[in-house]
């Protein structure tokens, strides 16, 4: 059923002008969506989705999940399950002796049996890419990369109906940040479940994205489809965002060779083809 | 000018062996980037370079002077670092004594100190959390105090390690006009991910598995596709075009003459 914002409201510190988060209206499908969730630092981004899973509470204004109000269940942890998240740097909070134990944690605070929370973490793992060799060793001889992977099974053994993750690629080299999307797409395909990435690249925007969020000072200030964004000059502008690539790029060769290319194309594929087409 | 110089170095953590007979020359004046996979041995190498880690064997030398412990601190005065992870390196209570903390060591002025403070937090954008507590900030804000900590106490040779990846992309174009600005007349040793980063530098050098594979301007560096992907890298947007163009069997000479012109000021 998903994710519903009704005019929510945070700040950190009452006492302060400053709002984190200010009138979000938002409404979340838990299927088929692929949000990337985009802004500058500090504009509200990481407040916005630890109020999709009950971490913060409004200070106004209604979320709900699957229907229910989050501040008036009984029960948030039925809702933190429902909406898997994974933090910035989510390597650095394994502390388990072992891969598979740190995975079968979350499980198994829930209440799920240690049984199966041990075959879930199996399948959980091969999902994320991981050898089932690396299910007995211990997380801290990981590679950074595979830390991540080990951190992101740990949500995903939970089954959440959403997953959403913060900056799930800094830090990786760029062979590990294309595999790290490579991997989130294969769970959206697989699995159908939503899934909501926060970053600051674009072209990860354009390639991935069903939609986009720009969060700007607080507020939401765009809604829609990728292409709508990257080709409205002005409110690029007002938002102060930049284009992606093989965008900048057409224009760039329009403009030197003369050319008439039409400059929507997200990825490399769609440049090419636009390339190729005048033969 | 060789500002720093390693010879036939080597390094093992416990029994990992890291580095073995390594060598390179960093010019005085040069802003240099260091780019290679995860683990390839970049945070490894620069912190071997200063002597915040002990080489096993070689000579290392700062300035033309070896490098030995009894003058390494000395010599390390001339030498900021920012390292990968901000949350480490704050020392002090705000942000203002952060820096304030670094520029007393260096017996400096009261007032020049309130004005390095004061100019430094400005370039980086965060004058106005100055009397904020460094660890209240967001990732890439914790970023940029540690850059103007570094900056502030204005060493001769500058390194930051992956030290602007968690800002957005504005943050990370003022670190960069930062950077660029300063490696007029210090020098400057980068690592990161980002190619259009790299491609602003003045020279690149690519590890692969702690060994040099790549050494030289970007533009060229960056031409060597294969040795680019099997260390991990990615290729310039332009490259690959160039490579799909060509799988394709495409002739268009014009565009081939512009594509490296499309790499510029990405
Ligand atoms: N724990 C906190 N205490 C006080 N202020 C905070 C805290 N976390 C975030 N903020 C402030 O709230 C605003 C929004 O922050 P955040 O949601 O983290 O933004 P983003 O994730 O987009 O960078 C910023 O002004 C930030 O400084
Ligand atoms: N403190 C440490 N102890 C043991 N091994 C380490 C330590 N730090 C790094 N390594 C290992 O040394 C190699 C090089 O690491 P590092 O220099 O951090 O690479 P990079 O900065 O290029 O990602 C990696 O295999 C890494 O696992
Ligand atoms: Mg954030
Ligand atoms: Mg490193």
């Amino acid at each position: 059923m998903g994710i519903e914002f009704e005019n929510v409201n945070y700040k950190y510190d009452k006492r302060n002008a400053k709002y984190a988060i200010k009138n979000i209206d938002l409404k979340i499908d838990s299927l088929n969506e692929f949000i990337c969730l985009v802004g500058h630092t500090g504009s509200g981004k990481s407040t916005l989705i630890q109020h999709m899973n009950g971490l913060i509470l409004a200070n106004s204004g209604i979320v709900k999940v699957s229907g229910s109000d989050v501040k008036k269940t009984r029960n948030i942890n039925s809702v933190r399950r429902k909406v898997g998240m994974v933090f910035q740097f989510p390597e650095y909070q394994l502390f388990e002796e072992t891969v598979e134990k740190d995975i079968i944690f979350g499980p198994t605070n829930f209440g799920v049996s240690k049984k199966e929370a041990i075959l879930k973490a199996k399948e959980v793992a091969k999902l994320v890419g991981l050898e089932q060799t690396i299910l007995e060793k211990s997380p801290f001889n990981l590679s950074g990369g595979e830390m991540r992977r080990v951190a992101i099974a740990g949500v995903l053994a939970m089954e959440p109906d959403i997953l959403i993750l913060d900056e799930p690629t800094v830090g990786l080299d760029p062979k590990g940040q294309r595999e790290m999307m490579e991997l989130f797409k294969k769970i959206h395909q697989t699995t159908k479940k939503t899934i909501i990435v926060v970053t600051h690249d674009m072209d990860v925007v354009s390639e991935y994205s069903t939609r986009v969020i720009v969060m700007k000072e607080a507020e939401k200030k765009f809604d829609g489809l990728a292409r709508d964004l990257f080709l409205d000059q002005k409110l690029l502008e007002e938002l102060n965002l930049k284009k992606p690539t093989y965008i900048k790029i057409a224009e760039k060769i329009n403009k030197k060779l003369n050319r008439n290319y039409q400059i929507g194309c997200l990825s490399l594929a769609e440049l090419i083809k636009e390339i190729v087409k005048g033969e | 000018m060789e500002i720093i110089k390693v010879e036939n170095m080597s390094f093992s953590y416990s029994k990992e062996e890291i580095f073995k007979d390594f060598n390179i020359v960093i010019n005085k004046g040069e802003w240099i980037t260091i780019l290679g996979h995860n683990g390839s041995g970049k945070s490894t190498l620069t912190k071997v370079m200063i002597g915040l880690l002990k080489k096993e064997t070689g000579i290392i030398k700062i300035n033309g002077i070896e490098l030995t412990e009894e003058n390494v601190y000395d010599v390390r005065k001339n030498i900021g670092i920012v390292f990968q992870n901000p949350d480490n390196q704050f020392v002090g209570s705000t942000v203002k004594d952060d820096l304030a903390f670094g520029l007393e060591n260096l017996c400096l002025a009261h007032d020049e100190i309130e004005m390095r403070i004061e100019k430094y937090l400005t370039k980086v954008n965060m004058l106005e959390y100055k009397d904020k507590e460094p660890h209240n900030l967001s990732g890439g804000e914790k970023q940029r105090v540690a850059i103007a900590a570094v900056l502030s106490m204005e060493p001769e040779i500058i390194i930051l390690d992956e030290a602007t990846s968690m800002l957005d992309p504005k943050g990370k174009e003022e670190v960069i006009e930062v950077i660029k600005n300063l490696s007029e007349n210090n020098t400057v040793i980068t690592i990161t991910h980002n190619l259009s980063e790299a491609i602003l530098s003045d020279r690149v050098i690519v590890l692969n598995k702690g060994k040099i594979v790549l050494d030289g301007k970007p533009l060229a560096v960056f031409k060597e596709t294969e040795k680019i992907l099997s260390a991990g890298l990615d290729l310039l947007p332009s490259m690959k075009i160039a490579n799909k163009l060509a799988e394709l069997n495409y002739q268009d000479e014009e565009l081939k003459g512009i594509l490296w012109e499309l790499n510029s000021k990405m």
